[in-house]
């Protein structure tokens, strides 16, 4: 039982921590929910993937390193302790990117992933509806099979896309098969320019004021076969695999958790605010933590197993640390904390961690029923 | 980078618990309570035969806490973390028979004075010293584990030094360990319940207001046991900051393991309330020890003194 790094990945790490010394933008870039800062994001995108920073984990031949898991967490934690910008580009290369590797034809697998890596185009993940949010398998949203044309007609809404108001393409489930037996039967999982005809994004604001998300519809939107994602009617087996690493380990690395525990310590140290002290430790404790639990699923994932329902258990654990690291910050920061900044846009984004991916009650239901073994809730006891 | 056990570790870790299980823990526990130490004694002997007493010298802190894991799963009773963690370490040797010491202001009491051979202080100048009989009370004071059989030795002493040493940060994750095992069991035996009792008819571990805090206590335990684990491994490093991550391991282990006892006692309802139930066994130790080697303030404390050092030392 260790927790060394070989060789190979000390190298790896030191070139990872050069390059971002040298490359990361001195002063933070503006909100990527905003015109210029969508801008400025895309551009510090274009540069990681210059220098095949923006995907260490894919192939070569995709403007990857082929970096292994371990590097992988080596490379979040040296680009948030480097203080380096959040990832426009996140949906995409963490939610769709494994699917594409996973199950998408060759030809798309060319057409999609290498524009994704050097954000050329950024992907928006149109998977909510109104009257489905965590229950993703009671989506309503469409797919009419167009045989003449070859492929698909999608009609419906989807709704908190995340990224929409400025992204190029969206991906998303749709009801194919409104006769199937099981509601998570009959769903396929296709891809979309957003720019499409039918397709009209209205964005939302969100608790910051900014447009992160929209509202999506879609009016007999035409959309090829070479667009589906995996086997027509097999959208939920393809979506739930996504479901894992956004839960789990893929979109949240401990880097930014350890990196805002570290800044949290730098700020108590300013400032001192006594009665904040115990969860100032604990937040770093909780971070600590983080980063030590993903080093043993980096190591049961590097000998064949599966994140499973750990995924669950990850994603309540970091997503109320971070809300916990904010608040902590917030309070420190005493009557200051209401002035804009980035604690406190950290703080508003951490309040939708809980939500998002998957809201952390229905993770305690997953992690009661899957890891502990619980029965399920007697019908129609869950509103 | 393998950050899981080794075979050979889990290997240990079932013989170990398939030894401890085998002896009728509770019941030796309950007898240990009455100051009835044979059972305990003989359990105490087949333990120290597979080497349990001496880890701290010949193995890492990772079998250390491998072990103490078991130990709190069954809640084996006696001053193990003292014969097995503490003193190995403050006297260099492996601890022949059963030991006790007394380190205050964190562990003031000598646990279970009465029975073991030989009974330390230490004071944080050198080496722990030997308490002879005289200088022993008599009476244990009461404890709430009643397994703890706790004695006043000697004067109130300086003490200097103790807190960071090499024997107190083992002690203290010997202790973290343990707390991991009482929590997992009293999740364990909980999730058991629950899916046996019934009320307005159907198992109320089908409830989801049981199920959420279930799920919390497995939330908590997980993040617990590779604090524990990441501490033993910064401890058998030289150098380094082994000493707060020690720390660390102890403020989450027994966050875990109290909200476990909570969440274990609140799921059972008033047939856990009972001395008679098994549950009560598990409950009263983890209580002892969330304050036991080190507050869980004392941890923190040392956290933050660390962290803190870091910013001046580079500043």
């Amino acid at each position: 039982m260790d927790l060394d790094l070989s060789p190979g990945e000390l190298a790896f790490r030191d070139e990872a921590r050069a390059w971002l010394a040298a490359n990361v933008p001195a002063d933070p870039l503006p909100s990527m929910d905003t015109s210029p800062g969508w801008r400025a994001h895309q551009e510090w995108e274009a540069r990681l993937a210059a220098d095949r920073w923006s995907v260490v984990s894919w192939p070569e031949e995709f403007h990857g390193r082929d970096a292994s898991l371990v590097e992988w967490v080596v490379f979040e934690e040296e680009y948030y302790r480097a203080g380096a910008p959040g990832r426009v580009s996140q949906n995409g290369i963490f939610l769709l990117a494994p699917i594409i590797f996973g199950h998408g034809n060759p030809e798309q697998q060319r057409r999609w992933l290498p524009t994704m890596a050097t954000g050329e185009q950024i992907w928006a993940q149109c998977w909510s509806e109104p009257e489905a949010g965590s229950d993703l398998a009671s989506l309503s949203s469409t797919a009419r099979r167009d045989d003449e044309r070859g492929g698909w007609v999608l009609n419906g809404q989807k709704t908190w896309s995340s990224r929409a108001p400025f992204a190029d393409w969206g991906f998303g489930l749709f009801r194919s098969d409104p006769d199937a037996q099981r509601k998570h039967d009959g769903l396929t999982y296709f891809c979309f320019p957003l720019d499409a005809a039918g397709i009209t994004v209205r964005p939302i604001a969100q608790l910051d004021g900014e447009p992160g998300f929209a509202e999506v519809f879609f009016e007999d939107v035409f959309v090829p076969d070479a667009d589906v994602l995996g086997a027509p009617g097999d959208g939920w087996r393809v979506a739930m695999s996504t479901a894992g690493n956004e839960r789990g380990l893929s979109l949240r690395s401990p880097g930014r958790f350890c990196a805002a525990a570290d800044r949290l310590v730098d700020l108590y140290a300013a400032t001192r605010t006594s009665s904040a002290t115990e969860r100032v430790v604990d937040a770093w404790i909780r971070a600590e933590a983080y980063r030590l639990y993903t080093w043993g699923t980096v190591t049961r994932l590097a000998d064949g197993g599966e994140m499973g329902a750990a995924g669950s258990v990850n994603k309540v654990w970091w997503s109320e640390l971070d809300v916990a690291l904010h608040e902590t910050a917030l309070d420190l920061l005493g009557p200051e904390a209401e002035v804009a900044g980035p604690w406190l846009d950290g703080y508003l984004f951490s309040l939708s961690g809980p939500i998002y991916a998957g809201t952390n009650e229905i993770q305690r239901n997953i992690i009661a029923e899957r890891v502990l073994g619980l029965p399920r809730e007697a019908k129609g006891a869950r509103a | 980078m393998r950050f899981e056990h080794t075979t050979d570790q889990r290997d240990f870790a079932r013989s170990l618990d398939k030894l401890v299980a085998g002896s009728d823990p509770i019941a030796v526990a309950r007898a240990w309570a009455e100051g009835d130490h044979a059972a305990g004694l003989t359990l105490w002997a087949r333990l120290a035969e597979q080497g349990v007493t001496m880890l701290a010298t010949e193995a890492s802190p990772v079998e250390v806490c491998v072990a103490f894991e078991v130990l709190g799963r069954h809640s084996v009773p006696g001053p193990w973390v003292e014969s097995a963690a503490y003193l190995p370490v403050a006297l260099g040797r492996e601890v022949a028979g059963v030991a006790t010491v007394a380190v205050p202001p964190h562990t003031p009491y000598a646990l279970d004075a009465d029975v073991a051979e030989a009974v330390y202080l230490d004071s944080g100048r050198g080496e722990p010293t030997l308490v002879p009989p005289e200088r022993r009370a008599s009476e244990p004071v009461v404890s709430v584990d009643p397994t703890r059989r706790l004695f006043r030795v000697g004067e109130a002493v300086d003490v200097a030094g103790v807190s960071g040493s090499r024997a107190f940060d083992l002690a203290a994750l010997a202790t973290a360990a343990q707390l991991l095992g009482l929590g997992e069991r009293v999740l364990a035996d909980s999730v058991t319940y629950v899916t046996q009792r019934r009320q307005f008819g159907r198992e109320i571990g089908s409830y989801q207001a049981i199920k959420h805090q279930l799920a919390n206590v497995r939330i908590a335990l997980d993040f617990a046991q590779p604090l524990v684990y990441g501490a033993a491994v910064a401890l058998s490093e030289p150098a380094g900051t082994a000493e707060r991550s020690v720390s660390a391991a102890k403020v989450q282990a027994a966050e875990a393991a109290y909200l476990a006892s909570r969440v274990g006692l609140q799921v059972h309802g008033a047939i856990g309330y009972t001395r008679e139930h098994d549950l009560s066994v598990f409950l009263t130790r983890i209580r002892a020890l969330v304050t036991a080697w080190g507050t869980p303030a004392f941890h923190r404390s040392r956290i933050l003194d660390s962290l803190l050092g870091e910013r001046i030392g580079s500043a």
